[in-house]
């Protein structure tokens, strides 16, 4: 399955993307918040990629870029590609929708004031249209009626199903998650990644944005693990059986402050996005840090044992 | 990043200061004017804007740029009182309809629709009519007529703060509620209702002026532009427009400076801004 | 359904004790008027040279010899039965004249009230969602500029602009001066009606345009509008789509709660233009202390306006899918 993986065209690869914030004081002067540095990630069809970071880390931005739908006082630099071409703002305007999906955080994102069924057709009236959202519906289990509901008529494992049904009306090649399931019970969020794992299992490329980590190992072929602003680790899911093969320190500590892995708590906080000029990000938390991590002027990342690492000192490879 | 921004803000203090000196400085000029305003000079009559006079002179020969300061200045001296009035009335109001049970929120809730059903400047006539017109009558009118949406805004400012859960612990702490007004509720409601008090003087000095234009407010004696513009009426036809286009511009201009001096008011005074 | 006959039967009451209300208030403060009706409208002189038999009989005529209270039980019975007393000015009865004087108002009240909603209503969407840059720049100033602008004063340029100088319309009445009335024709009446109309409409432009204009920016700020994006859905199809749905509760707010602001407006623009509708007849009734006559336009013009909101409030219910879908319940 592995060899499989490798032949296939990745669908999306972000290639050191950075995002900034720039504001306007009084007209002249301009300053600019780098909230995502350095990114980079690959998603292949047939595979759920998750993006695992704290809140407030920057991760929706991630998504937005990618969808090219960024607030108008941001902007983005680095290569993104989508099926090997280069996603400009013009290509992924065109795919929006039908090659590139987002699934949302919850009943917000519906138009409070339009019937479910209209927002999923997205105003196209013909038949053709119609059949397909009721098929789409009827997928995640919600029967033909539901098209004819208002938002506010839903549950919350309705929304969160109209949600999907809506970013898969157009069958899209690649589907970004971002955070889907927070204020569902253990049962309906395991239903919803069920359904994130179909997905996959049609041919399309899934990443999967989300703050809990134990909740991605349940679907997600891979691991990017997200802090302040900086991707600082990529694992294969594999990796997290055993925390002597995880390789940045802060992957390690977030694999032990996993309930099932002792609930130990990180030490100290992470810093904001844009506030860290310098250095890696967490050599002020970081047990193993030396005095050339917060000095460095950028941390370069380096394979290690099939993953991607951002740290100066990569943990060993041990049995614990 | 904390010094961009108090540049900012510096900016923002820099036009209220400036906007406030020029509102006083018309204020002044106009008290100082009032004298040279009612002088008349029949030698000098009808005379279009020139350099020796700015905004020309009406048929009696009077200066109209005196005129028209020193109707400024009466204008937004009345603006004042008028806000301040209606402002206090919306304060004591607002709060009172808050705090003192659903009896009272109920019937100042129903004043404020009866106030707000009758139209404006309807209201300030019939309050002009009740203290005999003039300078009373057109105090009292914009003052009453004024505090309906203010005290609105202070009710529900005041209801959400009482509902607060910082608030309700305060209580159970027992804490006195004279304290928790002061210490918690008032700097809360301070510059909701500074901004709501600046945000009033337009209307106020709008609705004075048009009162008087109508002939319930201040009378013809004095140099108020609304006098100024409803005795320009006459004089339109035979092309003395420079009557009505200057005083009615400068009227236009210190509204204009008060509706900004509130928008950048609040903006100043928004916690959030702070933030930004 | 019920819920909704019971919400409109409970608004009717209270509209009901309202206009009740505002009848008080308006003979209380023309009774507390320290103004002297005969006064002002025989003047002192001719008082003088009036025999005391005389002035006794213009006292009651003008129901200076009526306790108040009286004066208003006796008021209220006959509202009750439909007669709203007669006008001192015009001696006529108070119904005709405000019948008379509405129905020439309704041109300009009904043409403004569209006008600027729709105006408003335009430009507030256009500045949402151009925010931040020219339009929205150039809309915002043109509304503080407007909202700072007396409604007369307007009024006056427009005049001087368009009648004096241009000389292109009339400068006031409805109709032109010396005509038979018979021989009137509505395309005069539209021509005397259009300055009117277009100072009222601008006047009320700036309220509309700004609220709106602030909805907007909210609802394009919120996190559906993100997601219809997300969906690929054009930028025009998210504003006529999704803005306009956005707006449109509290655009029927702002377009039924102008109907104050636009009577208003008009008391003065009518004074201007010497245009013989409700407003010029207030300001008339108000200077001459005709009782009646301004207790008959107060509480017209109150009904208007609470009708405004009633109808605001019963529109909602119509487009609400929250309240409609508990109403079909």
């Amino acid at each position: 399955m592995e060899k499989e993986r490798q032949n296939k065209k990745p669908i999306l690869e972000v290639h050191h993307v950075s995002i900034w914030f720039t504001r306007y004081d009084q007209g002249i002067r301009r300053s600019s918040l780098p909230v995502i540095r350095d990114l980079s990630l690959t998603v292949e069809p047939g595979e759920v990629v998750a993006v695992v970071g704290a809140s407030g880390s920057g991760k929706s931005l991630l998504a937005h870029g990618i969808l090219g739908i960024l607030p108008y006082n941001s902007h983005m630099e680095g290569e993104i590609l989508y099926g090997g071409e280069p996603l400009t703002k013009e290509r992924a305007e065109k795919l929006r929708g039908n090659g590139l999906a987002l699934i949302p955080q919850g009943v917000t994102y519906l138009d409070p004031l339009m019937k479910v069924g209209a927002q999923l057709t997205r105003g196209r009236k013909d038949e053709k249209t119609k059949e397909r959202c009721r098929q789409v519906l009827e997928k995640y289990g919600l029967g033909p009626e539901t098209a004819d509901l208002y938002p506010f008529e839903l549950s919350g494992g309705m929304a969160r199903r109209v949600l999907i049904a809506s970013a898969v009306m157009d069958e899209p090649r690649l589907i970004i998650a971002d955070e889907p399931t927070p204020g569902l019970d253990a049962r309906a969020a395991g239903r919803i990644l069920g359904h994130f794992r179909e997905l996959a299992e049609t041919g399309a490329g899934m990443l999967f944005i989300t703050h809990d980590l134990e909740l991605a190992l349940t679907i997600a072929d891979r691991v990017v693990v997200f802090y302040a602003g900086e991707t600082i680790e990529e694992a294969r899911a594999e990796d997290f059986q055993d925390e002597g093969r995880l390789r940045h320190p802060f992957t390690r500590a977030l694999f032990r402050a996993m309930p099932s892995h002792g609930f130990a708590p990180i030490r100290g906080s992470q810093p904001y996005p844009g506030t860290v000029s310098s250095g890696c990000p967490f050599a002020g938390q970081c047990e193993a840090g030396r005095k050339e991590c917060g000095e460095a002027d950028r941390i370069p990342v380096q394979r290690v044992r099939g993953g991607l690492v951002r740290c100066l000192y990569p943990e060993k490879e041990e049995t614990v | 990043m904390t010094e961009r921004h108090w540049n900012r803000r510096a900016g923002t203090l820099l036009f209220l200061v400036l906007a406030i000196l020029v509102l006083a400085g018309i204020t002044a000029a106009g008290i100082f004017l009032e004298e040279e305003a009612a002088v008349t000079d029949f030698s000098r009559t009808n005379l279009a804007p020139g350099a020796e006079f700015w905004f020309g002179t009406d048929w009696m020969g009077r200066d109209m740029f005196a005129r028209t300061i020193a109707g400024l200045s009466l204008s937004i001296r009345i603006g004042l009182l008028t806000a301040a009035v209606s402002a206090a009335a919306a304060l004591v109001l607002g709060t009172m309809a808050a705090t003192l049970g659903r009896r009272a929120d109920s019937a100042i809730s129903w004043c404020i629709d009866l106030v707000m059903g009758i139209p404006h400047i309807l209201l300030v006539m019939l309050i002009s009519i009740a203290c005999g017109r003039g300078f009373a009558g057109v105090v009292a009118g914009v003052s009453l007529s004024h505090w309906p949406s203010l005290a609105r805004v202070i009710r529900g400012e005041v209801l959400q703060l009482k509902n607060a859960p910082y608030i309700l612990v305060e209580e159970k702490l027992g804490v006195s509620k004279l304290q928790v007004a002061c210490r918690h509720m008032l700097p809360h409601l301070f510059p909701q209702f500074l901004t709501g008090l600046i945000l009033l003087f337009p209307h106020a000095i709008l609705h004075e002026a048009s009162v008087t234009f109508l002939g319930f407010g201040l009378s013809s004696e004095q140099p108020a532009i609304g006098v100024i513009l409803s005795e320009s009426m006459q004089y339109l036809t035979t092309g003395r427009w420079w009557l009505a286009l200057f005083p009615g511009l400068s009227l236009v201009l210190v509204v204009v400076l008060f509706a900004l001096l509130g928008e950048r008011a609040r903006y100043l005074l928004d916690p959030a801004s702070a933030h930004e | 359904m019920r819920h909704r006959l019971l919400f409109t039967a409970k608004k009717l009451l209270r509209m009901g004790l309202l206009l009740l209300g505002v009848s008080i208030v308006t003979f209380l403060l023309m009774s507390a008027s320290p103004l002297d009706p005969l006064q002002t409208n025989v003047g002192q002189a001719a008082l003088g040279t009036m025999s005391q038999e005389q002035v006794e009989r213009l006292e009651a005529y003008w129901g200076m010899d009526t306790p108040p209270l009286e004066r208003y039980a006796g008021w209220l019975t006959d509202l009750l039965c439909g007669d709203m007393g007669t006008s001192l000015l015009y001696r006529q009865p108070v119904t005709s004249v405000i019948w008379q004087r509405l129905s020439s108002s309704l041109l300009l009240l009904l043409s403004a009230w569209v006008i600027s909603g729709v105006l408003g209503l335009l430009l507030g969407v256009a500045a949402g969602v151009w925010r931040g840059r020219w339009p929205d720049k150039l809309i915002r100033g043109w509304c503080l500029l407007l909202s700072s602008s007396p409604a007369f004063w307007l009024a006056i340029l427009l005049l001087l602009v368009f009648s004096v100088w241009l000389g292109w319309l009339p400068a006031g009445l409805s109709v032109p001066i010396g005509m038979e009335s018979s021989l009137v024709t509505a395309g005069d009446r539209l021509r005397h009606a259009i300055l009117p109309a277009v100072t009222l409409s601008i006047t009320g432009v700036s309220n509309i345009a700004l609220h709106t204009r602030e909805k907007m920016v909210d609802v394009l700020e919120s996190d559906y509008i993100l997601f219809a994006r997300a969906r690929g859905e054009s930028m025009g199809s998210i504003v006529w789509r999704h803005g306009l749905r956005g707006i449109s509760l509290p655009a029927i707010t702002l377009q039924f709660g102008s109907v104050s602001e636009i009577i208003g407006g008009s008391v003065l623009v009518e004074q201007v233009f010497s245009y013989p509708g409700l407003g010029q007849a207030a300001v008339t009734a108000g200077l001459g202390s005709d009782l009646p006559l301004l207790m008959g336009i107060t509480l017209i013009t109150s009904a208007i306006v609470f009708g405004g909101n009633l109808a605001a409030d019963l529109l909602y219910g119509a487009v609400d899918p929250k309240i409609r879908r508990r109403a079909a319940k």
